[in-house]
């Protein structure tokens, strides 16, 4: 049954006649892709546009209405090479996008204000110290006031509004002293004006703001970038649903356009990509990336099936419900709630430092007013000098000390092959001393395989794996997988529950159920060897072979725990799971501290004894059931094939088979610490240089922006020291942009994203 | 120092042409897509145009 395709859900019509669609593609990575994609599009009839966006890794297309279905687009750019999927953007990513047009728009004021301001400044002081005319200083005082203002005020609009959200939350953070020192520069700069005044600093508040807008538009540049990836991954899996439009049509539509209610037909080898109840037929269902369980649950009429199920035997027709209607979803997203709340508590080492700074300097301007009174300066005199105190000490180094070495260490980490979830992940992760790893997903891969194929000879595994092309059961795809196998053989049966049969050579060769291929006493002798295998046998006449298929250990995981050890971070499983399979694993890892068939409820327990006993524990998981101890965790990880909820709630995503952007993540992150530690050293070093002469009242709008923008760019370069972790064996590669990943695009091993393959597809394509 | 008078506002005027060249720029979607744009430039075809759904 070959269902149609369906994806009108992502058609946009733009009137006159013309139709729009975005696709996520995979592997465009230089100029050479870009070219030989729009050309390539561009030469089907009526394609109108075609357009590659070489940041986002994404093709805009519009086509004359009628003639074209979206679903050519996608064929003809497998022709070229390259997978591709339509996509929706989501409404987090499009406001990040908006977020970042906003700052960039500011930026572009505030620099067109700074430079037009210091072209007027640098006459004024040349001229105080020369034969300015006092009318003229005035002049240009009054022209810069008349630019500054209305550029603070537009330009200003991110500080203002985060100042304002800090202190109606009755908190301080780091925009708060901004904002005080800028509008009290500017405010003391217009009465200085009006008396005719020597000094006014227009330019040195301008200037601030444009060294911050810069930190900022990078930083959320940044995380723009890194949603638009995991929205390009969450595309390229395709998640389709087959839905019934009619008594017994189905259409496969995107899981987009899938609504509660629907009826969806979940065939065997299909994962399920909706939350939903089983109406109808029998089957067995793998629900690992649920619960960490790798034994299979049976599913008839009333069970539940969650996103992520994957169905092994029979086909089911499941009715797709809201999330909420399922109990074990409603229990996971109570527990989730609750972690969220005592998460919140964490404060950030940017706040810590506010909090620590704003007071000590609004003292020290304030204790430099009083002085000056009671030494006999006048009270003009003195709040001037008072205001030069908030000006020359306005946190521009500090304000960059933390983010810059963020969006570094982020740029760093996205070539490492993980994603930034949150900013302030990187401090949190930086202070892990306790990994805590969920097995089944995460320490294991997700994909079958086949694990004694060095065991079996190469012409029966090679003709196994091709009786197993007719097979719709996982573990069989997996041994055709093992085995590279292309073409089916010709005249095979598959007997439901039971195994795939056929004639080879006058003989018949069987593959399925031990008990199916005259196998049970091999099958018994072998049972304790792999708790945690499941048993394929195939046997050609007489000769009787097993094939063990599990999720196989990722290939690096002892090598990762061992380094995880070595920085001084102990290591501990709790899974899910079943007793047996987790002490396999935690025996080959050389794990001690393990704990399997643990709930929920019972993760969290555990991480909150932990962090009663002073650890700041890390957790890593990809199941749903590990959703909630991924939130309560002081920071958290999940690898890219984790189920949709955990990837969300996961601090930082990686991507790839290997488990060692882990290690890499934490290098990188307590390298990028210690730099935020050296950057505010560095504020505070330059502060206690810049306030006595300021408390003194001998600066001048000149020695004010020479200081504070020659702090900001030390602290800026202090950052890019980021790149590299340090402690990497690698050796750093230097590229031009900060985010660009172009030099690890060349290494596919570390690139290409675990997608949990859907195995119908597969065979679709195969045929 | 008459000359001021021409040359302030001819200053501004300028400063304030970039200003205004740049959001545009930044409004029809030349931001979007730096990478892309840098290679681009060396191309030897035709530029597509940006789509109008892009240019928000």
């Amino acid at each position: 049954m070959q269902a149609t395709r369906d994806f009108s859900h992502y058609v946009k019509h733009l009137g006159s006649g013309l139709q729009h669609i975005d696709l996520a593609v995979e592997g465009v990575n230089c100029a050479g892709c870009m070219s030989k994609i729009e050309r390539g599009l561009s030469a089907m009839p009526d394609v109108t546009l075609a357009r590659v966006n070489l940041t986002d890794r994404r093709v805009a297309l519009e086509w004359k209405q009628g003639t074209l279905d979206p679903g050519s687009f996608i064929d003809r750019l497998a022709e070229l090479g390259y997978k591709a999927y339509p996509f929706e953007k989501a409404s987090a990513e499009a406001a990040e996008a908006e977020q970042s047009r906003f700052l960039l728009r500011c930026l572009g004021v505030a620099a067109f204000a700074t430079m037009n301001v210091m072209m007027l400044s640098i006459p004024v002081w040349s001229g105080n110290v020369s034969d300015m005319l006092p009318e003229q200083r005035d002049f240009f005082h009054w022209l810069s006031a008349l630019i500054a203002l209305p550029a603070v005020a537009y330009a200003g609009q991110p500080f203002f509004r985060s100042a304002f959200r800090a202190l109606r939350a009755g908190t301080v953070n780091m925009d708060v002293p901004i904002c005080i020192g800028v509008t009290l520069a500017l405010g003391m700069s217009v009465v200085e004006t009006v008396n005719h005044a020597e000094h006014a600093y227009f330019d040195a508040a301008i200037m601030l703001l444009t060294f911050l807008l810069v930190g900022r538009y990078l930083d959320q540049n940044m995380r723009r970038r890194t949603r638009a990836v995991a929205g390009n991954l969450a595309a390229l899996k395709a998640e389709t649903a087959a839905k019934f439009v009619g008594a017994d049509e189905i259409s496969q539509v995107p899981v987009a356009a899938i609504r509660p209610g629907d009826i969806v037909l979940l065939r065997p080898g299909e994962r399920c990509a909706v939350d939903g109840t089983a109406i109808e037929g029998k089957s067995e269902i793998d629900q690992s990336l649920i619960t960490g369980e790798t034994l299979y649950v049976a599913a008839e009429h009333g069970t539940s099936i969650y996103a992520g199920s994957l169905n092994i035997s029979g086909a089911l027709r499941v009715r797709v419900s809201a999330a909420s209607e399922a109990t074990l979803l409603a229990e996971i997203t109570r527990l989730l709630d609750n972690a969220w709340q005592a998460r919140s508590r964490y404060m950030r080492l940017a706040d810590r430092a506010s909090r620590l700074y704003a007071p000590v300097v609004h003292a020290t301007a304030l204790l430099t007013v009083l002085g000056w009174v009671l030494m006999g300066a006048s009270w003009h005199e003195a709040i001037v000098t008072g205001i030069a105190v908030l000006i020359i000490t306005c946190p521009c180094a500090l304000g960059l000390a933390i983010p810059t070495v963020q969006t570094v260490a982020a740029g760093a980490m996205f070539k490492a092959g993980v994603l930034l979830n949150s900013g302030d992940a990187i401090e949190r992760l930086a202070e892990t001393d306790h990994v805590i790893f969920d097995k089944t997903g995460t320490l294991t891969l997700p994909e079958l395989e086949v694990v004694n194929a060095a065991d079996i000879p190469a012409g029966i595994f090679a003709l196994a794996g091709q009786l197993a092309l007719s097979s719709h059961h996982p573990v069989a795809a997996a041994v055709a997988q093992a085995a590279s196998a292309r073409s089916p053989l010709v005249g095979a049966i598959e007997e439901p529950g039971q195994g795939v049969r056929a004639e080879c050579g006058g003989v018949e060769i069987r593959m399925g159920k031990p008990s199916f291929c005259g196998a049970e006493q091999m099958a018994t002798d072998n049972a304790d060897l792999d708790p945690e295998a499941s048993i394929v046998a195939f046997s050609r006449g007489e000769e009787k072979y097993l094939f063990s298929v599990r999720q196989a250990l990722r290939p690096d995981a002892r090598a990762v725990i061992a380094s995880l050890r070595q920085r001084g971070i102990a290591v501990e499983i709790l899974s899910g799971d079943r007793e047996a399979a987790v002490r396999a694993a935690a025996s080959v890892l050389g794990i001690d501290e393990w704990r399997a068939g643990v709930t929920p409820a019972d993760k969290i327990a555990r991480i909150e004894e932990l962090k009663r006993r002073g650890f700041r524990v890390m957790m890593v998981g990809d199941g749903m059931n590990d959703a909630p101890s991924l939130a309560a965790a002081h920071v958290s990880m999940s690898p890219i094939s984790a189920a949709h909820l955990s990837q969300s709630t996961a601090d930082l995503v990686f991507l790839g088979k290997p488990l060692a952007p882990v290690v890499a993540a934490i290098d990188h992150s307590r390298k990028a610490l210690h730099l935020m530690r050296q950057n505010l050293w560095l504020a505070v070093g330059y502060n206690l240089l810049a306030v006595p002469i300021a408390i003194s009242g001998i600066v001048t709008p000149l020695i004010a922006a020479a200081a504070m923008s020659g702090s900001s760019i030390l602290v800026m370069l202090n950052a890019l020291r980021a790149r590299n972790s340090g402690s990497q064996a690698r050796p750093a590669k230097i590229d031009a942009g900060f985010a660009s990943d172009r030099v690890l695009e060349h290494d596919p091993e570390k690139w290409e994203p675990v997608f949990r393959k859907d195995h119908a597809q597969i065979k679709d394509m195969r045929s | 120092m008459e000359v001021l008078v021409i040359l302030v506002p001819l200053a501004l005027g300028l400063g304030l042409a970039g200003l205004l060249a740049f959001l545009w720029s930044l409004k029809s979607g030349q931001y979007d897509d730096l990478d892309g744009a840098a290679w681009r430039a060396i191309a030897d075809d035709e530029p597509a145009e940006v789509p109008p759904s892009e240019r928000a």
